[in-house]
């Protein structure tokens, strides 16, 4: 299956709503007097903003094992679109945070990374995944070679580890749903961790075929 | 009951006399028309802006927070976690007939209706900060009577040191009580003291409306110098204890939650700085004050106290 041409730019298109919507919304909330975002627009467009970097990295960590599962390897070609657009909302996040919630103030910015463990840890995502936003240029991509890239990006498994702590320890006690966000990230790491290790068994196998000490991985 | 104007409340946090609500009137409407003639007997007097000064400055004003949002942006967990749940979730909250229960330390336990524990009180206006231990505040116009008139009319025993209060118990109206996010009842409490502090109310009313079942109706505590969730919302029983009680949230996070609650803007949360705050409808934030602006007259409770400790 070939998708349309126009699948591209809508689904671009589609990706930057919420992004056009939060920040239309919290200029009109506090310039005309709106209540889009409720009575606490700035924490509502910090959860808001943050909910979308999660989302975009469990679209993008979908598309392997989609791919993969129904053989639609054109998915492919929007890996990297999904994974900038978890960027892009990750930085929209951070500045709405330090911006409007923190007004510049750089002494409680510091103050938070090293007092708030959850804004450790937040901080700690977005680092990561500034180098592999970094790094998302084919040309990139030639220069660090594809084994060393692809090493360098699994980064992204880490940094959705981080993501969902620091959700998890944001809310005060509902925890459902950083649940919900920890449930969907497990089968998807889950999917690759059976995967490699039913390829390295293959491997061994194929190595040792009559090692009878060797025992297969449970898949 | 003569309320007599104790002197170390600024001007502008006391009830001006004009604004006392007839109480009669008052329960008449509550029980006949509902808000409505409550509110018009009381409404005019509280679209004022009562700027506090006093340690501030002219920098920060006090002007009452929008009525939507009092109204609209609340933590009631019973009624769920967002803030907007409550105002959806809390609208069929059954408060006719209402009772509640007077007990333990108390030399007069009983259960009264609403109407007779309201009754021989004298409601008054009083414009209060409200300081959300997440770090959010409002300003507040109750409508209520000082939890000290209601203490002395049910005379505890000398044994009694604390009071506890307790919300509604009843899964199938109140739909989070359905899951553990919090031991429930919701049960507060406070040192007899604290309670008998000329600032402490029970409230019945805001904006000269009956509460809404989202802000707690049709009865419950304000304790103006504490986190909210110091207050109980929608309560069924008081009772006067000699040892401190278990509080909700203070039983559900106990590093986080101390009995005492009082806002103090250089003890933080585990997680968060209370230094500062935003008030609803402002786009700065502002400096958390001390007991949140009320250390004047609230600070000698606590004098010898460690406050880090009893946080």
């Amino acid at each position: 299956m070939t998708p349309p041409r126009w699948l591209r730019p809508l689904v671009f298109a589609v990706a930057v709503i919420p992004a056009a919507w939060v920040v239309g919304a919290i200029a009109s909330d506090f310039f005309n007097g709106t209540r889009l975002l409720g009575s606490n627009p700035i924490k509502e467009a910090e959860h808001f903003t943050g909910r979308w970097v999660l989302r975009f990295l469990v679209v993008t960590l979908a598309v392997t094992p989609v791919r993969q599962t129904f053989g639609w390897n054109w998915l492919q070609k929007y890996r990297r679109m999904f994974g900038l657009f978890a960027f892009f909302y990750a930085l929209l996040h951070l500045l709405i945070y330090f911006l409007l919630d923190l007004e510049l103030m750089w002494g409680e910015l510091a103050a938070d990374i090293i007092d708030r463990p959850y804004i450790t840890i937040g901080m700690a995502a977005f680092l990561l995944l500034l180098p592999l936003a970094v790094t998302s240029t084919a040309k990139m991509v030639k220069r660090l070679g594809g084994k060393r890239w692809a090493k360098l990006h699994r980064a992204v498994y880490v940094i959705v580890v981080l993501g969902t702590i620091h959700f998890w320890m944001a809310v005060k006690r509902d925890i459902t749903d950083p649940l919900i966000f920890a449930l969907i990230f497990a089968v998807l790491l889950g999917y690759r961790l059976v995967r490699w290790r039913r390829r390295r068994a293959e491997a061994a196998g194929v190595e040792q075929p009559a090692s009878p000490g060797r025992q297969r991985a449970p898949a | 009951m003569i309320i007599k104007k104790p002197d170390d409340i600024p001007s502008s946090e006391i009830t001006r006399e004009q604004a006392y609500v007839n109480r009669r009137e008052f329960i008449r409407a509550a029980g006949l028309i509902g808000a409505v003639g409550a509110a018009a007997s009381a409404g005019a007097l509280v679209t004022r802006g009562q700027a506090a000064d006093g340690a501030q400055g002219e920098q920060f004003k006090d002007d009452p927070t929008p009525y939507e949002d009092v109204t609209t942006y609340n933590n009631y967990y019973e009624f769920g976690t967002d803030k907007s749940d409550p105002a959806e979730n809390a609208t069929n909250l059954k408060i006719k007939p209402w009772s509640v229960r007077v007990e333990g330390l108390v030399s007069k336990p009983a259960t009264y209706d609403l109407e007779d524990f309201i009754k021989p009180h004298k409601l008054e206006e009083r414009v209060y900060r409200m300081r959300c231990v997440e770090g959010w505040s409002m300003v507040i116009p109750w409508l209520g009577f000082p939890m000290a008139d209601l203490v002395r009319r049910v005379q505890p025993l000398a044994s009694a040191k604390f009071v506890e209060f307790q919300t509604l118990f009843d899964p199938k109206q109140m739909p989070g009580q359905r899951s553990g996010a919090l031991p429930w009842p919701y049960t507060e409490g406070l040192r007899m003291d604290e309670a008998m502090h000329p600032l402490t109310l029970f409230s019945v009313g805001l904006y000269g409306k009956m509460l809404l079942p989202q802000n707690g109706a049709p009865l419950r505590t304000v304790i103006p110098w504490k986190y909210g969730f110091k207050a109980t919302k929608s309560i069924v029983r008081i009772r006067f204890t000699e040892t401190q009680p278990k509080t909700a949230w203070n039983q559900a996070a106990p590093n986080e939650y101390g009995f005492y609650a009082n806002v103090n803007p250089e003890v933080d949360h585990p997680r968060w700085s209370q230094a500062r705050e935003r008030r609803i409808g402002e786009f700065r934030r502002r400096p958390t004050l001390m007991f949140n602006g009320y250390a004047d007259q609230v600070a000698r409770l606590y004098q010898g106290m460690d406050l880090r400790k009893l946080y």
